[in-house]
């Protein structure tokens, strides 16, 4: 909770300034402002049908979550305030938690735009792994597969130009620490890690100024992607002593990153790669694939997607998400129905193990508020010798969500 | 006098084929210059038991003359997909240029336009019904003619399309308007017929159908979709059919 309070200050302070420059703007043009507001409430069950492997972990986790989101726009929806907030109820403390995942001011004008506060960056184009994407913390409590993540404090500028693509400039004051699940958590270490404990590379700490530039494109059937960060990483840096003690903590990185697509008739080509470079680290990682999709084969509209990518990482052992030499594989049905009903089955091998994850996801909407997902991992054969796997063969489980949106 | 008697004649040589391009191309003829627009609609589908639901859009169109239309569509609901957004690069010849915004994780993806005859979000248009309709993308063959209403059989160019064929039903008098489309399956067997209702003229040249009705006569299902007035005066520029815009528009 610490680092969501030092986060309110952030935000407060931000917002404070911000709100005295625009009252006046307001003043001076009365314009035709649109509020909007969202809301949707989760009730989540998780289910670890293993025996838990270290002690203090449950196998059953109720859970409840709420996702508020506001919108105000104004001047044709050129410039606007966006929130979404976020709070989860859950057995395990750590995963008890709050954040606000966006919260900001955006304006755009012509060719650019403009937008300072907490927001959420995607970068990338592959399914199984997400290496370019550096911008956000991830929520590591909240989901497996990482792709929750927490609001990032920035000022954010793009600029298009005619013939040379997109660029987007960053600037990142401030840093979030990754939250890791507590004593009574599942997919967590044998020691458990409070995230107070992981210092920082840099003597600045969380308030080490970090910058990010991107450029964007696309030329005919390719879509082009090249980035570069520059600041305290997202990942936190594990290095175990020879008692096996784990110390770690946040390097201070350089990580140039490429994106490609080619998108040809059904076939989706992709290309994700990261060089990161810092005093105690230095690696390439590559995530490649396709994705082909079968559409409308049963003249109802049903899609069948067929996935498939290699994953390197030549951190090898120590890469955080232990995806170093492995296949990915999948399935995406998409029925295209009223209801959005959508199914996605897919592993993950390891090439040089027997350590494989199976996965599904499956979801569906009912009447025109609710909403249903189940979701199932599955970790099969880890071998021992698994540094970070190995924490979590007994926690294979199902998720089920139920949600209703206002 | 005798540039009009040429010009009579040319008429009265024409093939069938040619007579149906050169309706097609006076009816877009008719709809040029009206640069860019933006409207709000709501789609009903109602399946075979007249259970209906609905989605409500919004949709963005820049006019281009050289090459294709480039639309941007954001979906306000339902609320689990609300911010869902598409931007398209329609192109005259070859595969438009498709990306999708998911804005649960903030990601924009680009997609494949090969699957043209899929169904819209469950409705009972196809990703080519919606997709802006460039002249190039049909052989034609004009079939008759019924005082102001000229019909003209068009047939896709391209192989990846649902149907052998469409009659298509133009209104002369007014603008060369579309007033009902029949679709033909790939078994050349009557699948749908599109109506164009409540059509209102803008600018004193630009006429908006403000209900479109499709039957699928093999389903029973039906699609309405209901507009709301047109915005021809936002002045929509390139800029505003961007991934910039797109992340923009679905937040």
């Amino acid at each position: 909770m610490t680092n969501n309070n030092r986060l309110s200050v952030w935000v407060v302070v931000f917002f404070t300034g911000l709100s005295l420059g625009w009252t006046q703007d307001a003043k001076r043009e009365k314009r035709k402002v649109n509020h909007e507001f969202e809301m949707e409430l989760e009730a989540e069950y998780r289910y670890f049908w293993d025996d838990a492997q270290f002690p203090g972990q449950e196998d059953h986790y109720p859970s409840l979550a709420i996702r508020p989101d506001y919108s105000m726009e104004w001047n044709d929806g050129y410039e606007s305030i966006n929130f979404t907030g976020f709070f989860r109820w859950d057995r395990d403390d750590e995963r008890t938690h709050w954040d606000i995942r966006e919260l900001y001011y955006q304006k755009a004008k012509g060719k650019w735009e403009l937008s300072l506060g907490l927001k959420k960056i995607y970068w990338g184009v592959t399914e199984s792994n997400h290496l370019v994407d550096v911008i956000n913390q991830t929520d590591a409590v909240e989901t497996f597969d990482g792709e929750e993540k927490l609001g990032q404090p920035m000022a954010q500028f793009s600029y298009i130009t005619d013939k040379w693509g997109t660029f987007d400039f960053f600037y990142l004051p401030y840093h979030r620490k990754r939250t890791f699940p507590g004593d009574e958590g599942r997919l967590r270490f044998g020691t458990v890690i409070n995230q107070d404990d992981l210092g920082y590379e840099s003597g600045a700490e969380e308030w080490r100024q970090d910058v990010a530039l991107r450029w964007k494109h696309y030329f005919g059937i390719f879509d082009i992607g090249l980035s570069h960060f520059y600041g305290t990483g997202r990942e936190p840096l594990f290095v175990f002593d020879t008692f096996g003690n784990i110390n770690a903590f946040y390097p201070v990185i350089h990580q140039t990153g490429l994106d490609l697509q080619i998108t040809h008739d059904a076939f989706l080509w992709k290309l994700e790669s990261i060089y990161r470079n810092a005093d105690a680290q230095d690696f390439v990682a590559v995530v490649a694939g396709l994705e082909y999709t079968f559409s409308n084969i049963d003249g109802n509209g049903l899609d069948i997607g067929l996935l498939g990518e290699y994953l390197y990482d030549e951190r090898d052992d120590l890469s955080l998400n232990a995806l170093q030499n492995d296949v990915f594989f999948g399935s995406r049905l998409a029925f295209n129905d009223v209801q959005d009903t959508s199914i996605l089955i897919g592993g993950i091998a390891d090439l040089e193990s027997s350590s494989k994850i199976f996965s599904l996801e499956a979801s569906r909407r009912f009447g025109s508020n609710w909403r249903a997902e189940v979701e199932a991992r599955i970790f099969s054969s880890i071998e021992d010798t698994e540094l970070i796997l190995s924490n979590f063969r007994q926690d294979s489980f199902l998720r089920f969500t139920i949600s209703r949106f206002f | 006098m005798l540039a009009a008697a040429f010009v009579g004649t040319a008429v009265y040589a024409q093939s069938a084929e040619e007579k149906g391009l050169q309706i097609a191309k006076a009816a877009e003829k008719a709809d040029e210059g009206f640069g860019s627009s933006i409207v709000e609609l709501k789609m009903t589908l109602k399946n075979k038991n007249g259970q209906t639901s609905e989605r409500f859009l919004t949709t963005r169109t820049l006019e281009l003359t050289e090459d294709g239309d480039k639309s941007l569509i954001v979906f306000e609901s339902p609320k689990d997909v609300k911010g869902t957004a598409t931007l398209t690069y329609t192109h005259k010849v070859g595969a438009d240029d498709q990306w999708l915004y998911l804005p649960s994780i903030k990601r924009v993806k680009r997609i494949s336009s090969n699957n043209k005859s899929g169904p819209f979000v469950g409705s009972e248009f196809a990703y080519e019904d919606l997709s802006s309709q460039e002249v190039e993308k049909y052989a034609y063959k004009f079939l008759k003619e019924e005082g102001d209403l000229l019909v003209v059989e068009q047939d896709p160019v391209d192989p990846k399309s649902g149907y052998t064929r469409r009659v298509v039903t133009y209104n002369k008098g007014k603008g060369y308007r579309l007033e009902k489309i029949e679709f033909y399956d790939r078994k050349n067997a009557l699948l749908k017929t599109l109506t164009y209702n409540d059509y209102k003229l803008y600018k004193n040249k630009f006429w908006r159908a403000l209900t479109f009705n499709m039957v699928n006569h093999q389903s029973n299902k039906e699609t309405l979709l209901k507009f709301s007035d047109y915005n021809f005066g936002a002045e929509l520029a390139e800029e505003d059919f961007t991934e910039v815009a797109l992340k923009r528009a679905g937040s």
